[in-house]
This record gives C-alpha cells, sequence and structure tokens, in this order.
C-alpha cells in the first residue's frame, strides 16, 4: 500500500499540514503555526527575548492578545472601567499593553466589548477553525481541538518561538482514541465524561499523546459540550485532544467575524471535510467509556484524576495498590478534610463557583440558569457567576440570565479567568470548601487552604441552591435539556 | 545559556506524585513580567506556614537538604499547566536536574530549554535512589550529559533518554531560537504555497 492510501488519523492530516521540515532522528519538526493566542501572563518574558535579540513578531496578523489570567472581575466604576487595584497585576497589564502596540498585534483590552478567556474568544470571534495549528501559553488550548484543530499549550520560551517564527520545534505525540459511545442521561453533561474518563486513566494516563474524542455520545454534544472536553485534555496528561469537525462544527462556525464568509466559506467546509480520521487508521491506544452508565461525577481529592461518581463514598487509601498511590491519597484527603468511605452527597460547602473556559460558555450559564430559575442560593452560600468573555456576558444579559443569578443571590461579574487560577483577588479563604465548575483541584489553586470540588455547571447550581453537595438530576426538569 | 555537560550535587527526595506546577510555583507570583525572585517562591505554599516561618514537615526544609542540587521527584512531575515560571523557580531554588519515572510533556519541555535537566529513570533505580536520598542525605550523583548517563553512588551508571536536539542545545549552550531562525527559507516558502487560515488583523 502506498502512502498515498495509507489511512490518516484527525491529528496525523493536520500535522502533515502543517511540516515546514519533517522530524528527522536528530531533530524534532518544524511545524507552521496558523494562529498564536497570547495573554499577559506567559507572554512578558517571551517579548523581553524578542527585544534582546532586535527581532520582529513575524505574523501579527496571525496573533491576537486578549487580558484575561490577572484581571479584576468586579464591577466597572462609573466611567464604566473596570479598576485593576493590584499594582502588580496593574503593571503587567500595562506592559501587555505595550508590548501588543510595539509590535503590532491586535488585542483585546480589559473591559472592551470582545475580551474574555483567550479559550472562549478565540472560537467565539471565529479564529479558531477545523485543520489549524493553534498555540497559546497556556496549557487549556486543547479547548480549541473541539473544531478539529491541533492545539496545545505551550512554555514561554515557545512562546517567543513563535512570535519570532510563526514556528515551532516539537517531536510527533502518539494518538490515543477516546471512545464515548452511547446516550447521556438527563442531568448529565459534558464535564461528567470528561472527569469520567480523567478519573479512568489519571493525570499522566495520556501523557505523550493527542486525544480523539470519538463515538455517538461526543458525536450528540454541542460545540461548546465538546470545548469543555478538549479543554481538559491536559488533565489527563494529553497536550492536545481533537474531535472531528462534522455539520455541528459547520454550522457554529459560520457567520462568526473572522470566519470565511460566502463562497469561501463554502470551500473551507469542503476541505474542512476531509479531515475526520480515516477509515482504519491506526491509534497507539484507546481508551472506551460508556456514556449510558454515566452519572454525574465530581472529584474528592487534590488533582482531576480524584474522581468519582457523584453518589458515591471517598475512597479508603488503605485499599490502594501501591504504596505511593496510599500517600498519595492520604495526603489529598487530609488537605480536604475528607474521611475515607465519606459520601460528598451532602457535603456543605462555602463557595460554588460558575466559569472558566471549562465551563463559561453562554450553553453553560442557560444550563444552570434553568436550574436556578426562581430558586435562592443557600444562606452562607457564595455563589460568583463569571462569563468567559465580555460577548457571552451581553448574551447573557440579553437573555435575561443575569437576572435569575442575580434574583437567586450569586454574584454577576465581569469576564475572566477569575477564581480557576484565584490570580485577581477572586479566591478562597483558607480551608473553604467550593463546588467549582473549572478544570483543576490542586492545593491552594481557587486559594492558599482552599478546597475545590470539581463538577459539572448543573451539580453547581443543585449545590448552589442546597448549599451542599447535590445530585442535580434531584433538581433536574426536562426543560433544561 | 552556558554549556552544560557534567553536574555533581547531592540529591533530596520529594517522595510524592503528581506534583503540579500550582505546587512548585502558585499563580499567584505570576503576575511579574520578568523571572527575578521565584527561587524564593518555589513550592511557596509547602515551604512556609502563614506567618512566613518555615514549615517543619516539609522535607526539602530540613537543613541537611539545603545544599541539595539533584531533586529526586515522584512520578509525573510538573503535570497541570504550562507556567515555565515551574523551571525557572525550580532553578532559582538551586535545583540542576530532577529525576523522576515520568514528567509531564509540557514541563519536561520547558524544563531542557532552561537548562534543568529532566532525567526519566526506571522504577527500581527510582525506589533506590529515593531511599539513598531519604536514609543518607550526603549521598551525591552525577549526570554526563554527553553520554546521558546518571551515576550513581555505587559507580553503576543509568542510561537516560534525551532527543539528540535537546542535547545538542544543552551542550553548546546554545537556544532552539537560532535553529529556528535559520529556517527562514522554509517558512517563506510555506508561507507562500498555503492559503491564510485567518488574518487577525483584519
Amino acid at each position: 500500500m502506498g502512502n498515498q492510501s495509507t489511512p490518516q488519523t484527525l491529528f496525523e492530516k493536520v500535522w502533515n499540514n502543517h511540516i515546514i521540515r519533517p522530524q528527522t532522528e536528530t531533530t524534532p519538526a518544524a511545524l507552521y503555526i496558523d494562529l498564536h493566542l497570547v495573554h499577559e501572563v506567559t507572554s512578558p518574558q517571551a517579548f523581553s527575548l524578542l527585544r534582546e535579540r532586535g527581532l520582529k513578531v513575524r505574523r501579527p496578523d496571525q496573533t491576537l492578545g486578549t487580558m484575561d489570567h490577572s484581571t479584576p472581575t468586579t464591577p466597572r466604576n462609573d466611567l464604566g472601567i473596570i479598576p485593576v487595584l493590584d499594582m502588580q497585576a496593574s503593571a503587567q497589564l500595562d506592559q501587555f499593553t505595550k508590548n501588543c502596540e510595539d509590535f503590532g498585534i491586535p488585542m483585546y483590552s480589559l473591559g472592551t466589548e470582545n475580551q474574555g478567556i483567550v479559550h472562549v474568544i478565540g472560537p467565539e470571534q471565529g479564529f479558531t477553525q477545523p485543520g489549524m495549528t493553534i498555540v497559546c501559553g497556556d496549557s487549556h488550548t486543547s479547548t480549541h481541538g473541539a473544531f478539529g484543530a491541533l492545539a496545545f499549550g505551550i512554555g514561554t520560551s515557545e512562546v517567543g518561538h513563535v512570535l519570532a517564527t510563526q514556528t515551532l520545534l516539537q517531536y510527533k505525540p502518539k494518538t490515543m482514541a477516546v471512545r464515548v459511545n452511547g446516550t447521556l442521561a438527563d442531568g448529565v453533561v459534558a464535564k461528567d465524561i470528561i472527569l469520567a474518563v480523567i478519573a479512568k486513566i489519571g493525570v499522566g494516563g495520556g501523557t505523550g499523546h493527542v486525544f480523539e474524542y470519538m463515538g455517538s455520545a461526543i458525536r450528540n454534544l454541542s460545540m461548546e459540550g465538546r470545548m469543555t472536553i478538549c479543554n481538559m485534555s491536559i488533565e489527563g496528561g494529553a497536550r492536545a485532544g481533537m474531535v472531528a469537525p462534522d455539520e455541528t462544527t459547520f454550522e457554529w462556525v459560520n457567520g462568526r467575524p473572522y470566519a470565511p464568509q460566502g463562497a469561501d466559506f463554502d470551500k473551507a467546509v469542503e476541505f474542512w471535510r476531509t479531515l475526520p480520521s480515516d477509515e482504519g487508521a491506526q491509534f497507539d491506544a484507546e481508551v472506551v467509556l460508556n456514556a449510558d452508565e454515566l452519572i454525574p461525577m465530581i472529584t474528592y481529592g487534590t488533582n482531576p484524576g480524584m474522581g468519582m461518581p457523584i453518589d458515591g463514598r471517598v475512597p479508603d487509601p488503605d485499599k490502594q495498590a501501591t504504596v505511593s498511590e496510599r500517600m498519595a491519597m492520604d495526603k489529598a484527603l487530609t488537605y480536604m478534610g475528607l474521611q475515607p468511605n465519606e459520601p460528598l452527597l451532602g457535603k456543605k460547602v462555602d463557595v460554588v463557583f460558575l466559569g472558566s473556559c471549562t465551563n463559561s460558555r453562554i450553553s453553560d450559564l442557560r444550563l444552570a440558569a434553568k436550574m436556578m430559575d426562581g430558586q435562592k442560593v443557600a444562606d452562607d452560600v457564595r455563589m460568583m457567576v463569571v462569563p468567559g468573555s465580555q460577548q457571552v456576558k451581553k448574551q447573557a444579559e440579553q437573555e435575561g440570565l443575569d437576572e435569575i443569578f442575580k434574583a437567586a443571590g450569586a454574584e454577576w461579574r465581569e469576564a475572566g479567568c477569575s477564581m480557576c487560577i484565584a490570580m485577581n483577588g477572586d479566591q478562597l479563604a483558607p480551608g473553604q470548601y467550593a463546588v467549582s465548575t473549572s478544570n483543576r483541584n490542586f492545593e491552594g489553586r481557587q486559594g492558599k487552604g482552599g478546597r475545590t470540588f470539581l463538577a459539572s455547571p448543573l451539580t453547581a447550581a443543585a449545590t448552589a441552591i442546597n448549599g451542599h453537595i447535590t445530585d442535580p438530576r434531584t433538581l433536574y426538569v426536562p426543560e433544561m435539556a | 545559556m552556558e554549556p552544560i555537560n557534567k553536574i555533581s550535587g547531592k540529591i533530596a527526595p520529594l517522595p510524592m506524585n503528581d506534583v503540579d506546577t500550582d505546587q512548585i510555583i502558585p499563580a499567584r507570583f505570576l503576575k511579574t513580567t520578568n523571572k527575578d525572585g521565584l527561587g524564593q517562591q518555589c513550592f511557596f505554599d509547602w515551604r512556609y506556614t502563614a506567618d512566613g516561618g518555615l514549615r517543619e514537615d516539609f522535607i526539602l526544609n530540613q537543613p541537611e537538604y539545603q545544599d541539595a542540587s539533584v531533586l529526586i521527584a515522584g512520578n509525573n512531575f510538573g503535570c497541570g499547566s504550562s507556567r515555565e515560571h515551574a523551571p525557572w523557580a525550580l532553578q532559582g531554588m538551586g535545583w540542576k536536574a530532577v529525576v523522576s519515572t515520568e514528567f509531564a510533556d509540557i514541563f519536561r519541555n520547558n524544563s531542557l530549554k532552561n537548562g534543568l535537566i529532566p532525567i526519566i529513570v526506571d522504577d527500581e533505580t527510582h525506589r533506590q535512589l529515593m531511599s539513598l536520598a531519604e536514609e543518607d542525605p550526603t549521598t551525591e550523583v552525577s549526570i554526563n550529559l554527553e553520554d546521558q548517563q546518571l551515576i550513581l553512588p555505587d559507580g553503576r551508571k543509568v542510561e537516560f533518554p534525551i532527543d539528540g536536539f535537546s542535547k545538542y542545545c544543552l551542550l553548546n549552550g546554545v537556544d532552539q531560537l537560532g535553529y529556528l531562525m535559520g529556517l527562514e527559507d522554509e517558512i517563506v516558502e510555506y508561507e507562500g504555497s498555503h492559503d491564510k487560515r485567518v488574518v487577525t488583523t483584519a
């Protein structure tokens, strides 16, 4: 069989399309990057490198900046400006503005109409398209793989490389098929799928691999659901996760400001249809999950792999197979203040966070709002709702979702990463428990000493209403579908 | 970057798996625009009490490990975020190499670009090193990058993998950007033969 007819995976097609110089025994492949997203936190040292060497940004027209990580989500002042009170954050944002201006990079400044979390705005504006290579100095760049793009996080040195050359040196990763067949039950959503996948393979299970999510349960997801899943690929150790583009993808991209328009769009779709993995394409590894058996998931520990069905009991460290697993679980349960065999249902929480690049899109907010319509956030619970972008915020306000959240007693905030990474003052106090729709429950991730349970927007909403960890199926009504 | 070939140093244990980059350098310290001072903030929440004192329960705070430079870490070290501040912070704290059974991909890439050597060894060697580090803090190992060998106190030489390109860059003290800049002709050719997928400045 000739090379032409060897069946290829989606990943291989996108990879091969972007090779500038092939991988050899002594050198990695040089890969062309179609879109480089930059934000204030992981780029300053890269711009310094460019200045030191007297280099320009090669393709400012394929680079986009946004402010998201260290930005406050507190209300605007009388002038309509979101004040930045943290001096260090303010200096970092000013430096970012200067860097983008000096190097000619378009940038969405804090509070402007298209600003938001980098992984929300890329798709939203139509920058993210099937078949592209997309990088950003942020591990959740895997989100964009939902469109059939090869998208992954890079370090700051690599940010410098891409700024200067639009090219990146990479060794070809392996591929892992993640097959999810079956139908999700009411109250079970994309977040539950990915938490179940990571619980199954562990936080290092995908190291060295690119995931391709496939199967009927993935096909039936909305683009937002697919983004939620691809977003957390990195929590399973995979730098990238991809979903083959289909009609759902094309429909979502069509008409977005930076997507191809008219005849160009039709031509693009023709190309995009060639991208899905060929029949018989080989993967280096495979993991299979049955969506029929899935119930809402929640994490109990201090990494995203420490997850379980919401009606389960916290595992017993003594029953783990190896010494290191026992030690890790012991340490996690001590930090979390949990006992072995304890159920999590009914566990009182202090904070509920609805937001992050995992779950801050309009469909996430709609889902939570439907559950919270006419309800109240429990006494002593703080609920923060942080839309992923200014556009999501605007859309939600047009639909009246903000009124539902506010009437329930939740905080309706400005767009940004917020308490997912807790750099901007939005954080847990030591010892506080939170149910969070974000992606990481690492020690201190949401504030020093804070304790995070990761879950879906539905579980977050149900928990906010009851004030304790709640199975969302108990509050689910068919209108939420 | 200074060329690196041979490293010798005392070892120190960090016997836990899946140490994520939020532990190595908490996100609140990422509001910097340079690389200064990150060493003091490395493992900050494990190292210091709320009032700034040293936490006695953190193994790397023990006096006998203060001049160690080779960290024996658990499996899947450096998982989580892409922050290159993690290797910067580890280097700032004095680490020259980290030994584990596996590293997270982005952390490994970032470390290699900064001259922090990630050394992958088999389970048995790892167990041996972890025990040595815990039992005898004066234990020294040496690393020969050219030969890709980790040399244990008993003289045993353990080979470790490193890609040829990173090794070349480290041995010669050059970074990868120079190589990429040398691809100009190929980049121009690629750009000339492929339609631009997106224009952010439109």
